[in-house]
């Protein structure tokens, strides 16, 4: 038997690791490009929207008397006045929405966690995902019927409040829950371990641990709200000037100014649209900013 | 400071589970135990009902009882919180606070106690580091986190929070199945030293390590899948190692199963 140089020199058995395959590089080529594309499609209205509304606000948006004045003896057709009046209308009823959603929330996201078993904590949760799901305008009509029919409450910017809460309370728990589950369970057995009460270990141990979570999934919360416009129109009337009261009198926000400019034809009023829109959203980005920096401030260190 | 525990006829159960049968031995003062056996004999359940840790899981309970000192710990009249304030515990995977400097971590126990004293919890902190072998390594950086830590440093910053709260018996749950051997061997050399003070039990996977560090051993075995574990023979750790009264130790031991 002869065996030839090149018979000798090719392996007896094909070798383990081959090139990639046509069939596969055109399928990897293929969603590559897929995902590539719908990536593009979907920043496609964002950037498209973000460029417009900076566009046509921005004129209203650079004068000073935008962030210090109110509509107040303006005339519709007038460059004049500003926003300032909705700001603070917004802001109030965000702050007084939430001041009472974020502690009944991480209050319900903890026993949910903590505490819950059984009928009690799966009605709870059931709730809460009813709640994410009813449209504002569902809220708003309960606040009307709650608070205007029922208990003879005039239209105030307290009524909105309480319809922004409905909304607001089901994200609040959401979010805190997911956060409080993150904790590590060996954490909590530590401090057991150490003779500390439940409720002290979740005050001390729990909470802090996940504190920059709870903070960011609140702050998003509150900037969800903010565009909310349902419930202004139902549950508050439009004022040109200011108002601290929130109990008591019209008070306009970014959203009912909108609305209400949207029927004056003039360009100073289409101005006042565009601004109050981008006003609105730099109100928002300013939350979130708020909220990555809190979030960053009091994540854990381990350096 | 350091108690004597008797376990008495003790029952577990996770629900209809039963996990652990009939278990009964006794550990003395100021001694090693350690429990050995393969996994799921319900050797860590046992440890974790000795400070009332397990009844933490929803549905966890126990029948017989516990004697620390001649007093049952399950009593209808005993808090578990004092419990485990009295019967401390450190945990397979080294878990410091991570929202806690390494000083914090230490005397987190007295802190959340109540303890407010600057100037004491300082002491407490140093003497239980020092107890745990690690000041040399942390007395520089206190105020860093916990997290920063090595795992081994990390399960003696453990220890140290254990030791702090001077707890009556320390229980370990397999304290070095983390660990690298050289931190292993920190650990076990610590263990020996802590005896002096505490009544210590160990459960581990590795039959060396009970033979070096452990007084008694203590085999749980259990009959097959879905049948509780059981405690097959508690004795010096010597007799264990070299002379077992039982067959299924030996074979154990020796590495003819398990």
């Amino acid at each position: 038997m002869t065996t030839t140089a090149s018979t000798l020199d090719r392996p007896a058995t094909p070798p383990a690791f081959q090139a990639v395959g046509g069939a596969r590089k055109f399928k990897n080529i293929l969603a590559t490009v897929l995902v590539t594309l719908a990536f593009l499609i979907a920043l496609v209205p964002l950037v498209w929207l973000l460029v417009t509304v900076i566009a046509r606000g921005f004129e209203a948006v650079i004068t000073a008397d935008w962030w210090t004045h109110s509509l107040k003896g303006v005339l519709p057709k007038e460059f004049a006045g500003g926003a300032y009046h909705a700001i603070i209308g917004t802001l109030l009823q965000t702050v007084v929405c939430a001041v009472i959603a974020v502690p009944v929330g991480i209050l319900a996201a903890i026993y949910l966690v903590e505490y819950g078993r059984g009928r009690l904590a799966r009605t709870t949760t059931f709730m809460v995902d009813i709640l994410s799901g009813v449209p504002s305008i569902v809220a708003a009509l309960f606040i009307y019927a709650l608070l205007l029919s029922t208990f003879q409450m005039g239209q105030s910017a307290f009524a909105v409040s309480m319809a922004l809460v409905l909304l607001m309370l089901p994200v609040v728990v959401r979010s805190t829950e997911e956060m409080l589950r993150l904790v590590p369970q060996e954490l909590r057995e530590a401090s057991y371990a150490l003779g500390v009460p439940k409720w002290k270990t979740i005050v001390r141990i729990v909470l802090p641990t996940a504190l920059s979570g709870v903070v960011t999934g609140v702050m998003l919360a509150m900037a969800r709200v903010m565009g909310e416009t349902a419930p202004v129109l139902v549950l508050v009337g439009y004022s040109k000037s200011i108002n601290f009261n929130i109990f008591d009198g019209n008070m306009t926000s970014l959203p009912l100014l909108i609305y209400s400019e949207l029927n004056n034809p003039n360009p100073a009023g289409q101005l006042r649209v565009w601004g109050a829109a981008l006003t609105l959203i730099i109100l928002i980005m300013l939350f979130n900013l708020v909220a990555a920096l809190v979030s960053r401030f009091s994540a854990i260190k381990t350096k | 400071m350091a108690k004597r525990i008797d376990v008495k006829d003790l029952n577990i159960f996770y629900g209809k589970f039963h996990a652990v049968d009939r278990v009964t031995l006794a550990v003395p003062p100021r001694s090693v135990t350690a429990f050995i056996g393969p996994s799921g004999c319900g050797k860590s359940t046992v440890l974790r009902s000795l400070n009332r840790m397990h009844e933490v899981t929803p549905g966890a309970r126990v029948e017989g009882k516990v004697l620390l000192d001649g007093e049952d710990i399950y009593a209808t009249t005993v808090d578990p919180v004092e419990v485990r304030r009295t019967i401390g515990m450190v945990f397979q995977r080294p878990n410091p606070f991570p929202t806690m400097s390494i000083r914090d971590n230490v005397v987190a126990g007295l802190r959340l106690g109540g303890m407010r004293n600057r100037k004491q919890l300082d002491e407490v902190a140093e003497r239980s580091l020092r107890g745990a072998n690690l000041w040399a390594e942390v007395s520089d950086r206190l105020d860093k986190p916990g997290g920063s830590l090595s795992g081994g440093q990390q399960q003696r910053l453990c220890i140290a929070r254990a030791i702090a709260v001077q707890p009556d018996v320390l229980l370990m749950d397999e304290p070095c199945s983390a660990l690298d051997p050289i931190s292993t061997l920190a650990i076990e050399d610590l263990i020996g030293e802590l005896k002096k003070d505490f009544t210590i039990v160990i459960v581990t996977h590795n039959m060396q390590q009970a033979a070096r560090v452990s007084d008694q051993t203590a085999f749980f075995n259990l009959a097959g899948v879905g049948q509780p574990g059981r405690l097959v023979e508690i004795d010096d750790t010597e007799k264990i190692f070299s002379n077992p009264g039982q067959q299924a130790t030996e074979d154990y031991i020796s590495g003819r199963f398990g």
